[in-house]
């Protein structure tokens, strides 16, 4: 009878090759795309810089200087010019940076969370819970983004703490969005019918089977925001609703160098490049993560 | 022994051989839809619409049917992944969820269900094995381990290569294999299958089809198997079962469906097989459009716009499952087959 049946593979045959987990085929992917590698090298170099500025940087990033004010790149001993106050642009960006990317990460990071719990929840219980909880997060979501980062910032008044809970509250109905779609897709799998046959419990096919598959499209989800979150965290600095000088942030750097835009031009634009380019950055990787998770092929 | 490897089983045979292992009382299942939202007006799909079938101890029952006749759904109501509007289950002569019954825990340890998709069925981030355990191990079986290797060995995959994969690096007969160890994992007594060989390659199916005849031998299963593949459905099943809009039209032992249908509609199904036997083929496939809306079905025989003898009464009066000989087992819901019911082409005399 069971010459009808496949031989199983010859038991010498097995090692072969190695196992490989989801996570393992994602990182493959990922090595082999030049595209994520290369946002990679230049989010991992202006990280860098960031993280490692105070022992860095060539000058000290509060140092003002009256006659060395608005020096054009190049300029020696000042790589890449001085600001309005005539403090060591290079520097000042270095330790910018800091705040810029603090602002730009830690936002994203609370609204994973929180997000991804609320609509793990909704998409899980369904019914009437997820109904009410997605209600009420559709007025938030009615407003565009800067509209709504601007009028909680502005309620809560200036200052980081309160821009980074202004800009967590704007990301947070945009994860439980996804999260809650995402899970309400993955509720309807047979796997999870299947757990549900084996006479399982809510909570432990949650933890084993749900949130393992719904963790993942969230968090390609949230990389992208990084850089809506930056380009967000600088808006309000620049608005004077974020950190407040001297303190050295990218966006506050903009507004304050505005007025050099004429004389220096290209030292003025310069926190505006970094801004874009840590942006396109974070959002180039993202891509490549999203295409790369996708390996039902 | 380990006293904790295999779960109590449950008294076989408690209501004795002669009792069918599953019994299925006018189940129904109506799904809400509403077309926009403003319309206020509810309506219904009617998924199932009053389903009665018996599945005897042992026995495979083929489910057939056009795509979106309910198949589907009612292997849902069966396993309790869903709630049924109405309708009663009978698990070897106690009634499931009912006062002094069954309850739905041990009901579903007794069931298990295997599906189309196999890809599907399988979460991704497990490997082989931890699926197949998952389950026991819930259930605090300790060896949950071990005996997913031995249960991966019975399906025909070798444990030490296999056990550690994850699903996409099987092919979809090695993943439905694996469907078929987790579901039995439990020890169950009667399994669904819907549609699980549907999306396999022929020579692949062939083969799961045998280790499917194996396993129920071994273990005394009992199959419910649904399938829109009649040759299949001819091949393992020991009666079958016609659905159509919802309902049952015919049910009976496989050799009497295939070789009398009754019912115009199985008639069709059945001619528009291309036959193994070129002197059998037939030409004309009779079965044209597709199946009327499901929301507004049609009133009597839900056939009968797609049916070559309908007839005014056929929209009349509704045609109930009726005895197609003398306790014969094969039931038909058709005007023709009862020379009572005023269809000028109803057969007079019984058939033999
Ligand atoms: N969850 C659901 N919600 C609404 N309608 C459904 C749902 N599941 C199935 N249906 C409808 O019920 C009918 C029967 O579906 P199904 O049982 O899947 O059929 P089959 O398995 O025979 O193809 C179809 O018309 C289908 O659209
Ligand atoms: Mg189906």
């Amino acid at each position: 009878m069971s010459a009808t049946l496949p031989l199983p593979l010859p038991a010498a045959a097995a090692p072969a090759q190695p196992s490989r987990s989801y996570w393992t085929v994602v990182w493959r992917q990922l090595r082999r795309d030049p595209m994520a590698m290369a946002s990679a090298a230049v989010l991992l170099l202006i990280v860098g810089a960031a993280v490692f500025a105070p022992w860095l940087a060539p000058a000290d990033p509060y140092k003002a200087s009256m006659i060395k004010r608005l020096l054009p790149i190049g300029s020696p001993g000042f790589l890449l010019g001085t600001d309005e106050l005539g403090r060591d642009l290079l520097s000042r960006l270095m330790h910018g940076g800091r705040l810029s990317l603090l602002m730009g990460v830690v936002p994203v990071l609370a609204a994973f969370g929180i997000g991804t719990t609320i609509g793990l929840l909704a998409g899980y219980v369904g019914g009437r819970v997820n109904m009410a909880i997605m209600r009420v997060l559709d007025i938030f979501y009615a407003f565009p983004s800067v509209l709504l980062a601007v009028a909680i910032s502005g309620a809560l008044g200036p200052g980081m703490s309160n821009s980074l809970i202004a800009l967590t509250l704007v990301f947070v109905p945009q994860v439980v969005r996804v999260a809650e779609s995402v899970t309400t897709q993955v509720r309807q799998l047979d796997y999870i019918e299947a757990a549900r046959m084996s006479g399982a419990g809510a909570f432990s096919i949650i933890r084993t089977h749900v949130l393992g598959n719904v963790l993942g499209p969230v968090f390609v989800y949230a990389t992208g925001l990084l850089s809506v979150s930056m380009i967000l965290a600088s808006g309000l600095s620049f608005l004077g609703l974020g950190v407040k000088p001297p303190e050295p942030e990218w966006g506050l750097m903009l507004n304050t160098l505005r007025s050099a835009i004429y004389s220096n031009p290209w030292v003025a634009a310069l926190p505006g490049v970094l801004i874009f380019v840590t942006s396109i950055a974070f959002n180039l990787l993202a891509d490549s993560v999203r295409s790369a998770m996708d390996i039902r092929k | 022994m380990n006293a904790a490897l295999a779960p109590t089983p449950a008294p076989h045979d408690m209501g004795g051989p002669a009792q069918p292992l599953l019994i299925v009382r006018d189940l129904k299942k109506h799904f809400p839809v509403r077309s926009s939202p403003l319309d206020r007006e509810r309506k219904f799909v009617h998924a199932v619409d009053g389903v009665n079938f018996s599945v005897p101890k042992g026995k495979t029952l083929g489910i057939v049917g056009e795509s979106g006749c309910g198949k589907s759904t009612t292997a849902r109501l069966v396993a309790r992944l869903m709630p049924a509007d109405a309708g009663e289950l009978i698990f070897d002569g106690e009634g499931v969820e009912e006062f002094r019954g069954l309850r739905l825990k041990e009901f579903r340890r007794n069931l298990q269900m295997v599906f189309q998709d196999s890809f599907a069925s399988l979460n991704p981030r497990l490997t082989i094995a931890e699926t197949i355990a998952y389950g026991p191990r819930v259930h605090g079986i300790a060896r949950a381990d071990h005996q997913a290797r031995e249960l991966l060995d019975r399906v025909g995959l070798d444990p030490s290569h296999f056990a550690g994969r994850y699903p996409h690096e099987l092919s979809g007969g090695q993943r439905q294999r694996v469907n078929i160890a987790r579901a039995l994992a439990f020890d169950p007594r009667l399994v669904i299958l819907d549609e699980a060989v549907a999306a396999l390659d022929k020579s692949v199916q062939a083969q799961v089809l045998n280790l499917l005849q194996e396993l129920k031998a071994e273990r005394q299963l009992t199959y419910l198997f649904i399938s829109h593949d009649l040759h299949v459905v001819h091949y393992l099943s020991d009666y079958v079962m016609v659905m159509y809009l919802g309902q049952v039209i015919e049910s009976g032992p496989v050799e009497r469906i295939y070789g009398h249908p009754a019912h115009p509609y199985t008639r069709a199904l059945l001619s528009a097989v291309p036959s193994m036997d070129p002197e059998h083929r037939t030409q004309a496939s009779p079965l044209a459009g597709d199946p009327p809306n499901p929301i507004n079905p049609p009133s009597g025989c839900r056939f009968r716009d797609r049916c070559p003898h309908a007839h005014a009464v056929c929209a009349s009066a509704t045609p109930a499952l009726r005895d197609m000989g003398r306790h014969s087992e094969h039931l038909a819901a058709c005007h023709l087959n009862d020379p009572a019911s005023g269809h000028p082409e109803a057969h007079q005399e019984q058939r033999p």
